[in-house]
């Protein structure tokens, strides 16, 4: 009896020592994305760009192990996002938080953040207002009044001077419509009609016929990934909608790897906006879908991948800056002002606004060795969310 | 105007027959074996992955992966029947309910297990790609592809159950199953026939979707609820009534949202509530 007590209590010793070891070594990140449901695509994307960052770099930084505790939250659900967060926080003493590839779900866990006064990294959650939730959020995917509002001005710049918008129906989409007509009219363009589509459409035909209607110079596409962009792309030409006649102008979803092969010849001459560019000519970027592509199958990498890509390159160098500090201030002043090359690109941090300023580009599908790809017509550097600090 | 009303009506048609090749199976199982199948939808997706991995893999053309989308679920209900539908035929409606909708979330993990969470794409031959032009009007190939097919089983189906043995015989076991047994039919098989016949048109219908709505592993959640509300509208067992539900949900979906785009979307459910509440068993429903 005696004897088990005290083999008993030297285990738990060594337990709790272990145990204590550990902390200082390990150092917890929370990852919180809907690696279930309608957006699991998104969430594994962006998880296999974090992934990819580990695998190149080791996960070793500033003397601590990186530790990654997933967790599901099977949604569009903020209520969920915010109880996981807490959970991280609370239960498994995570360090940083991180994920967030839905608007929702990282306003839903931005307050879990500032309360535990825990770095927050969001790594697409793409609405203007995400990093003004807490002072402790770093954004490191993209804005989509950063991408639309240039994207406008630039427009009208082409001698485009009527369009109709066509949108999905919620945050991203509505945001997409005000920006782009925003940065289009301010030049001097006459926005002719603005339809919103549901969110979860099957059938684009109906939307399309008023488009053709109207018969504007073009038109201004905003849908979610996943199966709408070649669903809309197709049904735009069987409307004789189409290059070079119409412009069709998109956020850069619509023609993702799999919405260019879908639709096919349709897709030329597509011209859209976006920050992160496949087919971009630059060893960065060759090395990273090279490497993204050996480790997934042949999948190739698009915007959520990039983001967590390039999340954890933050989270890696603000640790580097503090010297393995984990405290949410001293991580969230390393990373302001922060700046480096991304595969997508030259990138920063905005030290006002904690948010990413990077270079918008404006593709047009063209045909390329006899492949049709995204190719760069014009590169706008450094452009920020035109968003913040206005009074809306 | 004329134009664009012919147009408006062309495309949803199109999409209600879309909309009937993917409901039709249900609305006969269910009308004949009182058994709620939620996991229809699923179905669907399995014939869509099918056709995709038959293209993609094997390299077949799209109309020889049609057929095979038809027979591979057939076969799979077959065995899906016998293992798991068969214990539920006598159990309460909720418990099949319940089965059938965790049967669709087992099926979304296997897909996504398989295929991964990426939108599968299906390379149309060039002939169905792209639209042609009559009377100043372009109407898309594809979608009158998708309405010549639903008009070829619609025939097939009627032809079939008003004209053949097998037709009679499952005629006879819906009007009255102790009367059919005790006349020496083998009700079970009838029974195995019907839901294997449902099911692979679920599997068709699955692989001629994918070009309009896409296939990833939510699918079968994705399609559901309009498969629903078609067998609700059209009236359980009744080939005729899917078919003039299914249209009349397809063009009142694609005018609604012409006409009025602000309400557009509601304009499917609205019609759903309406028609149930003139005709609760729906328009052709006989029970």
């Amino acid at each position: 009896m005696l004897k088990t007590t005290a083999g008993a209590a030297v285990l738990a010793l060594g337990l709790a020592f272990s145990a204590g070891a550990m902390a200082q070594e390990t150092l917890k990140i929370g990852v919180i994305l809907p690696y279930s449901g309608p957006f699991a695509d998104a969430a594994n994307q962006l998880q296999a760009g974090i992934d990819l960052y580990l695998a190149e770099h080791g996960n070793e930084v500033a003397g601590r192990t990186i530790e990654i505790i997933k967790r599901d939250t099977g949604g569009p659900a903020p209520d969920v996002a915010r109880r996981l967060a807490q959970e991280l926080v609370v239960r498994d003493n995570v360090d940083i938080l991180a994920g967030f590839a839905l608007t929702p779900e990282a306003l839903g866990a931005a307050e879990i953040a500032t309360e535990a006064q825990k770095l927050m990294v969001v790594m697409n959650a793409a609405t203007s207002i995400v990093t003004e939730q807490s002072p402790y959020i770093v954004r490191t995917g993209v804005t989509i009044p950063q991408l639309n509002y240039s994207f406008g001005g630039w427009a009208y710049e082409q001698g485009i001077r009527e369009v109709y918008t066509l949108v999905a129906d919620y945050g991203p989409g509505i945001d997409a419509e005000a920006s782009f007509a925003k940065g289009f009219t301010e030049a001097g363009g006459t926005i002719v009609g603005a339809d919103r589509t549901p969110v979860a459409n099957p059938d684009f035909s109906a939307f399309v016929q008023r488009v053709a209607d109207a018969s504007p110079e073009a038109v201004y596409i905003f849908v979610p990934g996943g199966a709408q962009p070649a669903a809309i792309g197709k049904a735009l030409a069987d409307r004789g909608i189409a290059p070079p006649d119409f412009k069709v102008l998109a956020q850069g979803e619509l023609t993702h790897p799999e919405a260019m092969e879908s639709m096919g010849e349709t897709a030329r001459g597509i011209i859209t906006t976006f920050h992160y560019t496949l087919e971009r000519d630059d060893p960065l970027n060759a090395a990273y879908v090279e490497g993204y592509t050996s480790a997934n199958n042949g999948r190739k990498p698009d915007l959520f991948s990039i983001g967590g890509y390039d999340g954890m390159h933050l989270i890696f160098e603000a640790l580097k800056a503090t010297n393995g500090d984990t405290s949410g201030d001293a991580l969230v002043e390393a990373a302001k002002g922060m700046a480096w090359d991304s595969p997508r690109g030259p990138m920063s941090i905005d030290p006002e606004t904690r948010d990413v300023v990077q270079t918008v580009y404006i593709r047009e599908v063209q045909e390329v060795d006899g492949e049709l790809q995204n190719v760069i017509l014009e590169e706008i550097p450094a452009v920020k969310d035109p968003l913040h600090g206005v009074a809306k | 105007m004329i134009s664009q009303i012919t147009i408006v009506l062309f495309d949803g048609f199109a999409f209600g027959m879309l909309l009937f090749l993917l409901s039709v199976g249900l609305s006969v199982t269910l009308g004949m074996m009182n058994f709620i199948n939620l996991a229809h939808g699923a179905f669907g997706m399995f014939g869509g992955y099918v056709a995709v991995t038959a293209m993609r893999q094997l390299g077949l053309p799209f109309l020889a992966a049609l057929p095979l989308a038809f027979i591979a679920m057939a076969l799979a209900s077959v065995v899906i029947e016998r293992s798991l539908f068969r214990r539920l035929y006598k159990a309460g409606e909720l418990n099949q309910v319940l089965f059938t909708i965790g049967l669709v979330f087992v099926a979304a993990a296997v897909a996504t297990f398989t295929f991964g969470t990426v939108q599968q794409v299906i390379i149309l031959p060039d002939w169905l790609r792209g639209s042609v032009e009559l009377w100043g009007i372009r109407f898309g190939i594809y979608r009158a592809f998708i309405i010549l097919v639903a008009l070829l089983v619609t025939a097939l189906l009627v032809f079939g159950l008003e004209r053949t043995r097998l037709g009679a015989q499952i005629r006879a076991a819906v009007d009255n199953q102790r009367m059919a047994q005790g006349l020496g039919l083998d009700v079970e098989r009838v029974f195995a026939v019907t839901f294997a016949l449902g099911s692979g048109l679920a599997g068709l219908g699955g692989a001629l979707a994918v070009e309009i709505v896409g296939l990833s592993p939510s699918f079968g959640f994705q399609m559901l609820v309009y498969v629903l509300i078609v067998v609700s509208v059209g009236g359980l067992g009744s080939i005729t009534g899917s078919f003039v539900g299914a249209a009349l949900l397809g063009i009142g979906d694609v005018a609604g949202k012409y006409f009025w785009p602000e309400i557009g979307s509601f304009l499917i459910y609205l019609l759903l509530v309406s028609i149930l509440l003139v005709r609760p068993l729906g328009l052709f429903g006989k029970r």
